[in-house]
């Protein structure tokens, strides 16, 4: 099988022409379908600048970044736009849930993004927040959820349109030791069905465990992949 | 798909509703207060033709005429008919000895033409009786009305039988009627052209207007055209009349100016108030329209969330304040405040509450287009 992500070369820095603060110094990556790949380092190294690039929300300067063999680079925003809300889906540390939206609604944001009809993506929402366990807040307003609670609607947010990547930014930095487990059988169980790949970025060295593999980050670059964190 | 916040959501519908009623309130008054200055002109229906004195700049600009000028109209061709009016203040004596100006119009003695528009009580044909007048309305209770004994006791109206001292002429009331009010707000006394100049001071020339029908086929540009080639008068349709005065007052007095600065704030409170509540609206959900582009939403998308969101705020707002203008409009109907809204007023208002909805929905849909979905990530 083909790899979902390769990345060779990448660089990105920000700021006006004259001043630039480098974030990214030249990426070589391969990300396996169907694998849970962890991106770590210390702050300001350039995860999350890494995985928007992936992502396709940010535009990277050198380098070629290909998600599923195709370069998103060479698209144009409209395009991209498109092809970001059929393959992938965002888990981010604040949630961002849409506090007037029921967990229902923000769950249908993708369908409904996608064309699915309103009455449909409802019931697929409400499936998708059975499995995520949140069949009893089908009607809550997010404000009404614990962390917890609201992570896991965002995962089901994330999952409901099967894209076939997942990007998440610290999802389990604003919760607590149990519940970010929690949160990572979810990521496991779930998010890894049907050959799907996840890229985390954390600095959450309890859930490195549930990771296949983790690349470790520094000053722009990856220095090391390893398979299991006692390498690290 | 609303992302919303009720409070700044109201305080935008606000913002509109005040500009739609400034707009809408101040218009009304100063078109009313401008078709005040015509009331007399929509009073008098009949005549195709004014025929005056070419210097006349607006309808209560009097500049007599001779009376011959009357034959030398009726002997112009395609002139049907051409009647005499008086018009022009002459002083009455209340029974407590105080003066009251009031605007006398002569009507002429055969056809009575010129007649006032709605009788309250009496006849028109009973000015053919010796010394006859008649009072408008508001006149009759007001300025005109018979104070009591004190300046603190209630006046009591006139009635037809009373008399009034015009000139130092005797002058019995026989009839009320409701006329359109008048710029001056002056009572308004009607009687016969011959009476009513020898009520007037003496001078040479009392001849205020000719009121001239037209005969059926003609064309009245066309006759207006030979009454001022013959007669040397200016003869105009009751539109260009009215249209002449309206333009005498915008330029000379004070009161578009006035008007317009009142409506201009309006506009600038309502841009400013709904473009400021648009404009933090739009940056406090900047992360939330950001989030949804990540998730796929392409700018159109957003662009009819937004375009929706204005609008219906620029909806209720307009509709708000210009249903409180129209209260105030039914509420007002029978004061003093002259406020009159034509269907133009409305239109206006609407376009004027589009202008500022398209300008903060311009500004947002700007925001968005620059929109940059990488910042869901940041902190
Ligand atoms: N929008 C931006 N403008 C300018 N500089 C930026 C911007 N975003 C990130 N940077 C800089 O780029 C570098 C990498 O940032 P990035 O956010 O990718 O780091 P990170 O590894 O995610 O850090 P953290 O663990 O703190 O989230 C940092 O030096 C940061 O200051
Ligand atoms: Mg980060």
């Amino acid at each position: 099988m083909d790899p979902a992500i390769v990345c060779t070369n990448l660089t990105k820095s920000y700021g006006p022409k004259g001043n630039l603060t480098p974030a990214l110094r030249g990426i070589d990556l391969e990300v396996k379908a169907g694998e849970l790949f962890m991106l770590v380092g210390p702050s300001g190294c350039g995860k999350t600048t890494l995985i928007s690039v992936i992502a396709g929300i940010l535009n990277h300067d050198e380098g070629t970044c290909r998600i599923f063999s195709r370069d998103l680079d060479a698209m144009d925003d409209g395009d991209r736009t498109e092809f970001r809300g059929k393959n992938v889906g965002f888990v981010f540390q604040a949630y961002n849930l849409i506090p007037t939206l029921t967990t229902t609604e923000n769950t249908s944001i993708p369908l409904i993004l996608n064309g699915v009809p309103r009455a449909e993506a409802n019931e697929r929402s409400r499936e998708m927040l059975r499995q995520v366990g949140l069949g009893s807040k089908l009607d809550t307003l997010p404000t009404e959820l614990s962390g917890g609670q609201q992570q896991r609607v965002a995962i089901a947010r994330a999952l409901v349109h099967n894209p076939r990547l997942i990007v998440c930014d610290e999802p389990t930095s604003a919760l607590d030791h149990t519940t970010g487990s929690e949160i990572m059988e979810l990521f496991r169980h779930e998010a890894l069905k049907g050959g799907r790949t996840l890229v985390i970025v954390t600095h959450d060295a309890r859930i490195f465990q549930y990771a296949d593999r983790i690349g470790v980050m520094d000053d722009g670059r990856i220095t090391r992949i390893v398979n299991s964190p006692s390498e690290l | 798909m609303l992302i919303g916040n009720k409070g700044k959501f109201f305080a935008m519908i606000f913002g509109v509703a005040l500009t739609s009623l400034i707009i809408t309130q101040q218009s009304s008054i100063f078109v009313g207060l401008m078709s005040r200055t015509v009331g007399f002109i929509f009073d008098t229906p009949l005549p195709d033709l004014w025929v005056m004195d070419p210097k006349v700049q607006f309808v209560d600009d009097i500049k007599p005429m001779q009376d011959t000028k009357l034959l030398q109209v009726r002997g112009v061709q395609g002139v049907e008919w051409a009647v005499p009016l008086y018009k022009g203040s002459i002083r009455a004596r209340l029974a407590n000895g105080t003066f009251q100006t009031c605007n006398v119009i002569g009507l002429d003695d055969a056809t009575l033409v010129g007649g006032p528009p709605t009788m309250v009580s009496g006849r028109v044909a009973d000015l053919r009786l010796a010394d006859s007048v008649i009072v408008d309305e508001a006149a009759a209770q007001g300025k005109l009305a018979k104070p009591g004994p004190t300046p603190q006791s209630p006046k009591t109206p006139l009635k037809i039988g009373d008399l009034l001292e015009l000139n130092d002429n005797r002058a019995v009331v026989v009839g009320i009627a409701r006329t359109t009010r008048t710029f001056q707000s002056q009572p308004i006394v009607y009687t016969t052209y011959s009476r009513a100049t020898r009520f007037a001071p003496r001078e040479r020339k009392l001849l205020s207007f000719i009121l001239a029908k037209v005969k059926p086929g003609e064309d009245f540009t066309e006759v207006a055209r030979r009454i001022n080639g013959q007669t040397g008068l200016a003869a105009y349709t009751a539109p260009q009349l009215k249209g002449l005065t309206i333009r005498y007052f915008m330029k000379n007095t004070g009161i578009p100016i006035n008007f317009g600065i009142a409506v201009g704030l309006g506009f600038l409170v309502g841009v400013a108030i709904v473009g400021q509540t648009f404009y933090s609206f739009i940056t406090d959900n900047m992360r939330y329209l950001g989030i949804l582009k990540a998730m796929g939403a392409k700018n159109n998308v957003l662009f009819t969330m937004i375009i929706l969101q204005t609008f219906l705020v620029g909806a209720l707002g307009s509709g708000i304040g210009m249903g409180i203008a129209s209260l105030t409009s039914i509420i007002s109907k029978n004061s003093e405040l002259a406020f009159y809204m034509p269907w133009q007023i409305p239109v206006v208002t609407v376009l004027a509450t589009t202008l500022i909805t398209l300008l903060t929905t311009i500004f947002s849909l700007w925001k968005v287009i620059r929109l940059e979905p990488g910042i869901v990530f940041r902190g």
